[in-house]
């Protein structure tokens, strides 16, 4: 269809225009626009890589921190599928098969030493589980299993003997029969092989090699036939054998173990994603009975968001009350003193923000320079001086004061392209100062305060030093807790997930701005 | 011609082992501490004499020991590690330990033996809490309190129920801002018995108990976070009293002279020393087991104590304790293991802290800010 309309396209009606070098404009134009864009991409793309590379992907990584949860599973591996399977509602301990896979999995965890690192994660959920999988880590290796060692050598000394295990797993009709074995036999074989760059042939081989050989022989349906007559007669005899409980082994290690919410708070918490960390950041948990709030006294996210923003608010509200007289003075005197004035924004403004938020603690504190002066001039009593640090007063000024130049500068740019000319034709025509400031001159200030507002709330919402400093306990923002979810407790995952909220939260700010006052609206000069 | 390159290539080989084997510790040491006077008394006291013994050797200190525990952590997940010895204090050596990020330590192999013959596992005894833990010394928190601002006609404060004690002494506190030591003491002041103290705590209704005891100090507790805070604090006359590291309280007594006083009751021991991170390659690995060997024997350990009024961790160094270095004052009586100071004392629970921080942090948290 195509090839026979096309001459008829070219001998009929009029061709496509074309360029000098015969190949229609359309495809010509489009491909220099490509080129053009292609060489811009190519210019910004030192810029585009570092952001990426050092702001976004970080960001992101850490972000994704919020609801990734693999060390459950990559720790527990052969334990986290039997947990699924376990009724969820029994409020007794899980079967036996599951003590045995815990155990196999510990054993490997603890050779590793990632059980301790598993325990404190865990421990995030429910304490104590941090020192009972500590406690637990030292007695796994002694737990009574090699009551099945000792009877596999007895039906045959060989057994004891590596080489006889790494022969075997090279046979697949045996890897096959003996599933749980050969998985455990691999992976205690690559740590061997990788962690310790031992060769597995010379080893001893422990005592949860052969608890996983005697599950997989006992297991229903098993099969060894066709396969050596070691493991044949091994299959034969394990009816017989006297038996160890693995779960009363855990028991005897620690009485936790019994404790059936432990069991059970390991299987709410073993999908490799979780949204436990974004329910605690809003003061909620995940147990094994589902979402729940969490109590009383233990909430705190909650009140803490809402304090941030509150308190960011009122800081910026209070830095547009201050800066817009001062950036209203500054764009309206002659250069040369403007200049001289500007001078005195800036220079806190380079000051160290350490330097400046001890200052206003050497001013504000009880024995501090205002109470002094106060006390001095008889307007308080020296028993009862001002309490204005170490609470939500002493935080909003000195973060006001730190961050008032963020929005008197962007006022002062904007201020400036206003033409006094208006003020002046306003008030010919009539109007009072007020009504020349308020009709003519303040409307064109405001994408100047929109600019300063935003810089100003933007960067409170995540100011972090100064309430720590002189914050107290009523001034302190969500930031001081993530900083210590992140440096302190590690809770990493917990930070993570207040740190999107509070993203989430700024971004829908700014999307809310948007639609009220508009983004367009917003001038930085 | 085949014949030459072979010799030329073994004898390459050979002095390769040979310049390997003279200089396969590397030449760089990164410490990390904590900045301020006890980073200066670990110059002196024993990376100084060290530079001097091996003067190829350089160090470089990096101030990071407060969040030394979530650097680590970055560092090894980013698969560079850039320190080579730690200075942590226990409860973070334990959780380093925990996640693999620490090396694990065995004492009488890696370590010296004591000067009066003990092995380094005797002469460390149960201040080795963590198996990649190497002690250095053992500070306490404790409170300080003005002398001048002591009511008149009443003694002292000198036990620590005193400072729940607002009627008798009534002015600010300075308390760190944190249920550590915090919930302890006001059990210990709320009539709970030292040794039950931990068992009450494990429990939902004693921790409740803890914090309403807390409760009724609230009003007047300003909550400090950074160990310089208490001794500002207290030299503005901004508190009566407040807790802080004993080093501190030293420094703000004896060196600067202030009209501060010790009340050691009830003090906390907790103890401070180096872990090294796992992953170390070799040569760097082998300089830092050398170093630390050195750092922490009997006689380095006592020196330190010549600058900061910390107690050495050695048991074997305690008898050579003399006097400050710039001072002149005997340091033993300074010391928070000296048989006066020590009449009252608690060691950092650090395998209950370690389960219930979380917990019991956000309880403490949800109720400061209420």
């Amino acid at each position: 269809m195509t090839q026979s309309a096309s001459p008829q396209a070219t001998n009929g009606k009029p061709g496509p225009m074309l360029a000098a070098d015969g190949t229609p404009l359309k495809r010509s134009l489009a491909r220099a626009l490509r080129r053009q864009k292609m060489r811009a991409l190519l210019l910004i793309a030192p810029l585009l890589l570092f952001v990426l590379i050092t702001f976004i992907a970080p960001i992101a990584d850490m972000l994704f921190r919020s609801v990734e949860n693999q060390i459950v599973e990559e720790t527990l591996p052969e334990t986290v599928p039997l947990l699924q399977q376990w009724d969820h509602d029994a409020s007794e301990l899980p079967p036996e098969p599951v003590w045995t896979a815990f155990y196999i999995d510990l054993v490997l965890a603890e050779e590793r030493k990632l059980h301790t690192r598993l325990g404190s994660r865990l421990n995030y959920e429910m304490t104590g589980l941090s020192s009972l999988f500590r406690r637990t880590g030292r007695a796994v290796g002694r737990f009574d299993t090699d009551t099945y060692t000792d009877q596999f050598t007895a039906l045959d000394p060989t057994w004891e003997d590596a080489a006889t295990w790494v022969a075997m797993f090279e046979d697949d009709t045996i890897r096959e029969a003996l599933p749980l074995t050969a998985r455990t036999w691999d992976r205690w074989a690559d740590y061997l092989v990788t962690d310790k760059n031992d060769n597995p042939a010379e080893e001893d081989v422990e005592d949860f090699l052969f608890t996983a050989l005697y599950t997989d022989l006992t297991r229903d349906g098993v099969s060894v036939t066709g396969t050596t007559p070691r493991l044949q007669q091994a299959a034969g005899a394990v009816g017989d054998f006297e038996t160890v409980s693995i779960m009363a082994q855990f028991e005897d290690a620690d009485d936790d173990w019994v404790n059936p919410e432990v069991m059970r708070t390991i299987q709410t918490y073993s999908p490799p994603y979780t949204s436990g960390y974004f329910l605690n950041a809003v003061d909620m948990q995940l147990t094994p009975d589902g979402v729940e709030a969490r109590e009383e006294n233990q909430r705190i996210y909650g009140l803490l968001f809402k304090r941030t923003i509150f308190m960011s608010l009122t800081i910026t509200l209070s830095c547009i009350l201050l800066g817009y007289p001062v950036a209203w003075i500054l764009a309206n005197l002659p250069m040369r003193t403007s200049n001289l004035l500007m001078i005195l924004v800036l220079l806190p403004f380079w000051t160290s923000l350490l330097v400046r938020t001890s200052a206003w603690k050497v001013m504000l504190q009880q024995q501090g320079v205002i109470n002094d002066v106060l006390v001095w001039l008889g307007l308080v009593n020296d028993a009862d001086r001002l309490v204005m640090i170490n609470n939500q007063f002493g935080t909003i000024v000195a973060m006001t004061h730190i961050l008032l130049p963020f929005m008197i500068l962007p006022m002062y740019s904007v201020m400036q392209t206003i033409p006094p000319s208006y003020l002046r034709a306003a008030k010919s025509l009539g109007a009072t100062n007020w009504t020349a400031f308020w009709r003519v001159y303040f409307p064109q200030s405001v994408p100047g305060i929109g600019a300063g507002s935003i810089l100003v709330f933007i960067l409170s919402i995540g100011y972090y030093i100064t309430p720590e400093i002189v914050g107290g306990t009523t001034g302190t923002f969500i930031s001081n807790r993530i900083a210590y979810h992140i440096s302190s407790s590690l809770n990493w995952g917990l930070g993570a997930a207040l740190g999107a909220i509070l993203l989430a939260v700024v971004l829908l700010l700014y999307w809310a701005y948007d639609k009220i006052v508009g983004i367009d609206n917003v001038k930085l000069g | 011609m085949k014949m030459t390159t072979a010799i030329l290539a073994s004898t390459a080989l050979v002095a390769l082992g040979g310049a390997a084997s003279a200089q396969d510790m590397a030449n760089d040491m990164t410490l990390v501490s904590w900045g301020g006077a006890y980073q200066a008394s670990q110059q002196k006291a024993y990376v100084e004499p060290y530079l001097e013994m091996h003067s190829e050797v350089s160090s470089t200190w990096d101030e990071s020991s407060n969040e030394a525990v979530a650097k680590l952590r970055a560092m090894n997940e980013a698969g560079n590690i850039t320190w080579d010895l730690v200075d942590v204090v226990a409860s973070d050596a334990i959780r380093l330990c925990d996640e693999g990020l620490a090396m694990e330590i065995d004492a009488d192999e890696m370590l010296a033996a004591g000067d009066d013959g003990s092995s380094a596992e005797d002469d460390f005894g149960d201040l080795l809490v963590s198996d990649c833990f190497i002690p250095q010394i053992v500070y306490s928190t404790t409170f300080g309190y003005r002398t001048d601002m002591v009511p008149d006609g009443q003694d002292a404060p000198d036990e620590i129920c005193d400072v729940f004690d607002l009627e008798t002494y009534p002015g600010k506190r300075a308390l760190e801002k944190r249920p550590i030591n915090n919930m302890e003491w006001a059990l210990l002041c709320d009539g709970v018995a030292k040794d039950e103290v931990y068992d009450v705590l494990a429990t939902a209704e004693g921790q409740e108990q803890a914090l309403a005891k807390l409760d009724t100090i609230k009003d007047s507790v300003v909550w400090w976070s950074a160990g310089a805070d208490t001794p500002q604090l207290l030299a503005d006359g901004e508190v009566f009293m407040g807790s802080t590291y004993n080093g501190r309280l030293f420094s703000v007594i004896e060196e600067q002279d202030q009209p501060v006083a010790m009340m050691w009751d009830a003090q906390v021991f907790d103890l401070d020393g180096w872990i090294i991170p796992a992953g170390l390659p070799e040569d760097r690995l082998a300089r830092v087991m050398d170093f630390v060997k050195f750092a922490t024997d009997t006689q380095r350990l006592a020196d330190q104590a010549k600058y900061i009024s910390y107690g050495p961790a050695r048991a074997s160094s305690a008898p050579l304790v003399g006097q400050h270095a710039d001072l002149g004052i005997e340091m033993a009586p300074h010391m928070p293991t000296d048989p006066n100071n020590a009449k009252n004392t608690f060691l950092y629970n650090y395998e209950f802290w370690a389960d219930y921080r979380d917990d019991i942090d956000a309880k403490f948290q949800a109720w400061l800010a209420k």
